[in-house]
């Protein structure tokens, strides 16, 4: 073994010193304390995703995989690491008595880019593994064990903590106008707030107002954001209105501006809503270049007159926005959508599920094969509505968001469980605080209540503390769910949400067991009121490294504004496109080919009421009929006399890849 | 019998001299058949369906049927009630049974509001339907429907609904014309069922919203069959009907190379491609999910269906079924086992008569009640053709089909008018029956619903804090700095530890003095965990 390693390590010194050790990539499972779920030799072999494959120049590295990692282990087990410049020999005794703190190691003063975790458990969406990871300039370089990298490096010694990717929220309103105000967050504070919280990419909306150039809107957006962001972030545009002026400016967005999801509004009647056949032409639309359709699913129809009834009946309180938002009215908009968007096949993507009957009908949809992606939201699985009847009008009055939270409590748990079984694949926060001043413009009309809560610092520890530690899901679906489907939506993935060589260094140490507890006191938000105030959470994140840089540590914030780079998404995201791709050459439809018909025609006027004429009992040849009743409703019946194949061929008996979806319909 | 009502049941009865008497040898009686949906003397685009109120009523005592429910349409912008007259007119005439009338909104104003007060009150109307599909002709909008159940309700009257999304149909329509096809196969793939269980779907949650009992015509596909038996399961107070075409046929034919054929399948919503459907919905009006059978009775004939050879969107809508509906049932559900006799009444008669206030007087085999009858023979078999049937149209939809089960002898308003295989019905002697409103089958569960679901404002203080100012025109804004002068914020309120309530509305928190509407949510309503927040 000794001859091999020798061999290895000259074969490494021939190389340049960042392909050094090529296949460090593999990753080599660490006997950390044995037992049942000790490591097994070789489980990765043909499991593993091929980290090599993501990053250049390192390829032709596979060869000798076997014989490193066998020297790799030789390597871990034998006392003496001498080749090793980290000298990790030392610090693993540290492992034992540091208990739970981190210690940060600067080898040199030199503030440098590059970073190296040292023995941290890295999780992936898709597993977990021992390994330690080499940053630099923003970019993780190296995945493996005892990696050889620069001097200069500052090293993070994670002592078996959890490194996971930084957490995508994928929805938040920051320096959102509304009507004359901005919400509290300004991009610098939200994405602060983000930050401390474990989220290193934000996606925002953009909100054109209705009739104006959502280009222009675009670019006050990325203005806003690009001056203040103090980590990465993406924009979904709203589509507040559809013309012909609007499509060319969605092309655009989608070819040249980074955009590939835009959400369009089923609720807020005479303002941002759209009807059924706008919505079909928007989907048709954006199924054909490659983008997401999200969607607010409300009945803003229904919702106009039930507030009209609320206000009449002299309920003027924020209760009067749950009541006269009804979780069923959530749930028929997304049932809608749902249908629009199978007609139209096209990837939907519900924003904010707050109710457990929406979420019904989501998993219903999937279980029926349509693409569909739902998007609990930080309050719809913290909190629940009951808050609406406080006596306090303002702390009633910021709990009010669109869909309202639901009034039953037993909401948030429903939908942590259904985050947890894969039937909602993402979580956002729907950030978007006004202060109470704000809030109070509705003090005597609760229509007017400003709508939005907090939730981007609070997202990723809420899900652990809800689904993980409750048992419901493990740390692979957290990652999945807080990170990484969002960033496979968005058609940033690997970059995003991946802990893998060539992936952007935004990263998470998480610390499982510390407690918190939530207060609007201590927050980042520069709102007054938390909606989640008093609660307790387990685990936090202990550190957060953003672009590369270490932002938060030791409960230490030091976030930059500016810093925050746009991420452009390009569309036909595969993990929505892929089916919809197949789907679209399935459902090509096909007419009867027939004779011309030519027995007598009937008149008729399209001005209805005239003379009814004389019924012409004229009928063209019978033929023999199919005999329903012998065959039983079979396909496969008696053949009929008329050899016509009645469904026309490759349709219909062709099953889709999800199930049971009624082909007709894919279009 | 005697003077078309039933006087005595039981046995040896005393009855008067010059008495007919039927020996029924021991097989069934049973109250004659209600189909609750014809269109008969539909005028549709200057046609007008094939079978009148004679014939059609003839093919309906045919089949066992002795009353039906027609659908008066008026055209957008025709009043309701010149339609309801025209209607009366033509069914005093020609019918041959006692019939009823449904009346369909086409559009919404105040004045359609007065009217179907007045058809309430002094015309005997508790129904009325309204489209969901048809764009920029019957189509109505969500808030629309929304106030047309409103006032139905407040009149104790049956919201019914025709169930498509008519926006997405048109959009469909065109492209598959665009596609070059027009053949009858356009319309079925112009009108996937998921678009006929949207619209339900829809419907359900208006009907909830407004707390008015719902009545879907035509339901045609399994998954809008699916939709109103989870509804139901929540609470809903909400009937389905399939049809005799729905129940006995399916969506195949839409491709049959024979065009004249393929368009005699042609309705709205149309027959379902999957040859599963008719079983699926047999079964779920067995185990009582659906409740009522109608046909839909709507025939036209090849010439006039021919309007549409060039594009399918022109083809006049409607199948037949009024004779056939009967038997098919039996055929379908009775002997093969899914339902027995007493459910066969409920489902081709009884519920009509519950749902739409006729009970006990049709529907029913008591003393008091018409005297509308049918002797049914489970053991006779038939082949169905359009040789034979008495409908006027060349093609039956279920031309071939044999069912076991018919008719023996038919006795409407105490008069035989089927007796081994001879009709001996009479031009005029229809009747209309008027219904009132408030059906105890449909409101008992409504009233107690409305009682409950009264809402109460939290008594609050006023707030007094910092009022932002508001801009009406929000493009020119300077952000106002985010006065951070929290007046409300009561420094260390007591505040609920949700982590540790686990959810539990029993835990101690500080608006447990709230009067959290004490009556609500908290009373399990009759039909199951329905949200008692949305009955209003």
């Amino acid at each position: 073994m000794a001859e091999r390693r020798a061999q290895r390590v000259k074969a490494e010194e021939e190389l340049p010193v960042y392909l050094a050790r090529p296949g460090t990539a593999d990753q080599v499972p660490r006997q950390k304390r044995g037992g049942l779920f000790c490591s097994v030799e070789d489980a990765f072999d043909s499991k593993t995703i091929d980290f090599d494959a993501l990053s250049v120049g390192q390829r032709g590295s596979r060869i000798p995989r076997t014989v490193k990692r066998e020297a790799g282990q030789g390597e871990r087990r034998s006392p003496a690491g001498a080749e090793n410049p980290a000298g990790n020999d030392t610090q693993k005794v540290q492992i034992c008595s540091s208990g739970g703190k981190e210690t940060l190691q600067n080898l040199e003063d030199e503030k440098s880019d590059r970073l190296l975790i040292k023995g941290g458990r890295i999780v992936n969406d898709d597993q977990s593994f021992h390994a330690d990871i080499y940053m630099e300039d923003g970019l993780i370089k190296q995945i493996g064990d005892n990696l050889i990298v620069p001097g200069g490096v500052k090293t993070i010694e994670a002592n078996g903590k959890m490194v996971i990717p930084g957490g995508i929220d994928i929805h938040t309103h920051f320096q959102m106008p509304y009507r004359g105000t901005t919400t509290v967050d300004d991009f610098a504070q939200g994405s602060k707030a983000a930050l401390a919280g474990g989220t290193t990419m934000i996606v925002d909306h953009v909100i054109p107002e209705p009739g104006s150039s959502l280009l222009e809107a675009y670019d006050q957006w990325r203005q806003w954001a690009d001056e203040k962001a103090c980590c990465d972030y993406s924009l979904h545009v709203d589509v507040t209105h559809w013309d012909d002026s609007v499509k060319q400016e969605l092309d655009n967005l989608i070819k040249e501006k980074g955009v590939n999801s835009f959400q369009v509004y089923m609720a807020y009647k005479d303002y941002y809503q759209m009807s059924n056949s706008e919505l079909y032409e928007v989907f048709t639309f954006l199924a054909e270049r490659g983008g997401i359709a999200q969607i607010h699913a409300e009945n803003g129809e229904i919702i106009a007159k039930e507030q009209g009834r609320m206000l009449q009946m002299g309920i003027t309180g924020p209760e009067g926005h749950v009541l006269s938002r009804p979780e069923e009215l959530e749930a028929e908009a997304v049932f809608r959508a749902v249908t629009i968007a199978s007609q139209t096949n096209c990837p939907l993507y519900v924003t904010r599920v707050m109710s457990k009957s929406a979420a019904d009908i989501i998993s219903q949809a999937r279980k029926k094969g349509n693409v569909v992606f739902g998007e609990p939201i930080t309050a719809s699985l913290g909190t629940d509505g009951t808050h609406y009847w406080s006596k306090n009008w303002a702390k009633a009055a910021s709990f009010v968001t669109s869909p309202p939270l639901s009034p039953d409590p037993t909401t948030p748990d429903y939908l942590n469980t259904l985050l947890a079984s894969g039937d909602l694949s993402v979580t956002g926060s729907a950030h978007c605080t006004f202060s109470v001043a704000q809030k109070a413009i509705g003090k005597d009309d609760f229509t007017q209540i400003p709508e939005g809560v907090n939730g981007v610092e609070e997202r990723m520890v809420l899900i652990w503390d809800k689904a993980v530690t409750t048992g419901k899901m493990d740390e692979n679906v957290f990652v999945a769910v807080t990170s990484t489907n969002a960033a496979k939506i968005l058609n940033l993935y690997p970059r995003k949400g991946r802990i893998a060589v060539g992936s952007d260094a935004d990263l998470v140490i998480w610390d499982t067991d510390a407690v918190r507890t939530i207060t609007a006191k201590t927050h980042n938000s520069a709102a007054e009121y938390n909606v989640f105030e008093g609660m307790e959470l387990r685990g936090a994140p202990l550190l957060v490294i953003c672009q590369g840089k270490i932002v938060l540590e030791d409960g230490n914030l030091h976030a930059t504004s500016g810093v925050g780079r746009f991420i452009p998404c390009s569309p036909f995201p595969d993990f929505a496109y892929k089916r919809i791709k197949a789907r679209k050459q399935l459902a090509v439809l096909r007419a009867v080919p027939r004779g011309m018909y030519d027995g007598p025609v009937s008149e008729f006027s399209m001005s209805r009421g005239g003379t009814p004429s004389a019924s012409a009992r004229t009928s063209p040849t019978k033929q023999p009929v199919r005999n329903l009743h012998q065959s039983g409703f079979s396909l496969a019946g008696p053949p009929t006399p008329e050899d016509v194949p009645i469904r026309p061929p490759g349709r219909r008996i062709v099953v889709p890849p999800g199930g049971r979806s009624n082909i007709t319909s894919l279009s | 019998m005697e003077d078309g009502v039933i006087k005595q049941i039981g046995e040896n009865l005393i009855v008067p001299g010059g008495v007919k008497t039927i020996d029924a040898h021991g097989r069934m009686l049973m109250p004659g058949g209600i189909d609750v949906h014809t269109r008969f003397q539909m005028p549709d685009r200057g046609m007008t369906a094939a079978d009148d109120f004679y014939q059609g009523t003839k093919a309906a005592l045919a089949g066992g049927t002795t009353m039906i429910i027609d659908h008066v349409v008026p055209e957008p912008g025709v009043s309701l009630m010149s339609a309801f007259e025209q209607w009366r007119e033509w069914a005093d005439g020609k019918s041959c049974c006692d019939y009823s009338l449904h009346v369909d909104i086409t559009e919404w104003h105040k004045g359609i509001q007065e009217e179907m007060e007045t058809l309430v009150k002094d015309h005997g109307v508790n129904s009325f339907l309204v489209y969901l599909a048809y764009k920029d002709i019957f189509q109505l909008t969500d808030a629309q429907v929304y106030e047309v159940f409103s006032v139905i309700r407040d009149l104790g009257a049956i919201a019914q609904v025709h169930a498509e999304n008519g926006d997405i149909v048109a959009e469909e329509q065109r492209r598959i014309l665009e596609q070059g096809i027009t053949g009858p196969e356009g319309h079925v793939l112009s009108h996937p069922e998921e678009v006929e269980a949207e619209a339900v779907n829809r419907a359900v949650t208006v009907a909830n919203q407004t707390n008015c009992p719902l009545y879907v015509t035509k339901v045609m596909s399994k998954s809008a069959a699916d939709v109103i038996a989870q509804a139901r399961k929540k609470g809903t107070v909400v009937y389905g009907e399939p049809i005799t075409a729905s129940l006995g046929t399916d969506g195949s034919h839409y491709w049959s190379k024979n065009w004249a054929k393929a368009a005699a399948y042609v309705t709205s919503p149309p027959l379902s491609p999957d040859p599963a459907t008719p079983d699926y919905l047999n079964s779920l009006l067995s185990c009582g999910d659906l409740q009522v059978t109608g046909s839909a009775h709507c025939p036209f004939n090849t010439a006039q269906r021919a309007v549409g050879k060039d594009d399918f969107t022109l083809i006049p809508e409607g199948v037949n079924g009024t004779e056939e509906r009967m038997s098919i049932i039996w055929d379908k559900c009775v002997v093969t086992g899914k339902m027995d006799e007493n459910q066969f009444v409920a489902v081709t008669s009884t519920n009509a008569a519950k749902i739409f206030n006729l009970y006990p007087r049709k529907g029913r085999i008591a003393v008091g009640s018409d005297a509308d009858l049918v002797l049914w023979d489970p053991d006779v078999t038939k082949i169905i053709s359009a040789k034979s049937h008495n409908s006027t149209v060349e093609y039956n939809i279920f031309e071939g089909l044999e069912v076991r089960g018919g008719p023996l002898v038919v006795i409407s308003q105490g008069k035989i008018v089927l007796e081994e295989g001879t009709l001996h019905a009479t031009e005029g002697s229809g009747r209309f029956v008027a219904r009132k409103p408030f059906p105890d089958y449909v409101y008992k569960r409504i009233k107690a619903r409305s009682r409950l679901a009264e809402l109460r404002g939290v008594p609050r203080g006023l707030y007094d804090g910092p009022v932002c100012e508001v801009s009406v025109t929000p493009k020119t804004m300077t952000p106002v700095s985010s006065a951070k002068t929290s007046p409300a914020k009561q420094p260390n309120q007591p505040v609920r530890n949700l982590h540790q309530s686990g959810f539990s509305l029993s835990g101690a928190q500080i608006d447990d003095n709230v009067p959290r509407r004490n009556t609500q949510r908290i009373v399990a309503p009759p039909g199951g965990r329905a949200n008692i927040t949305s009955l209003g």
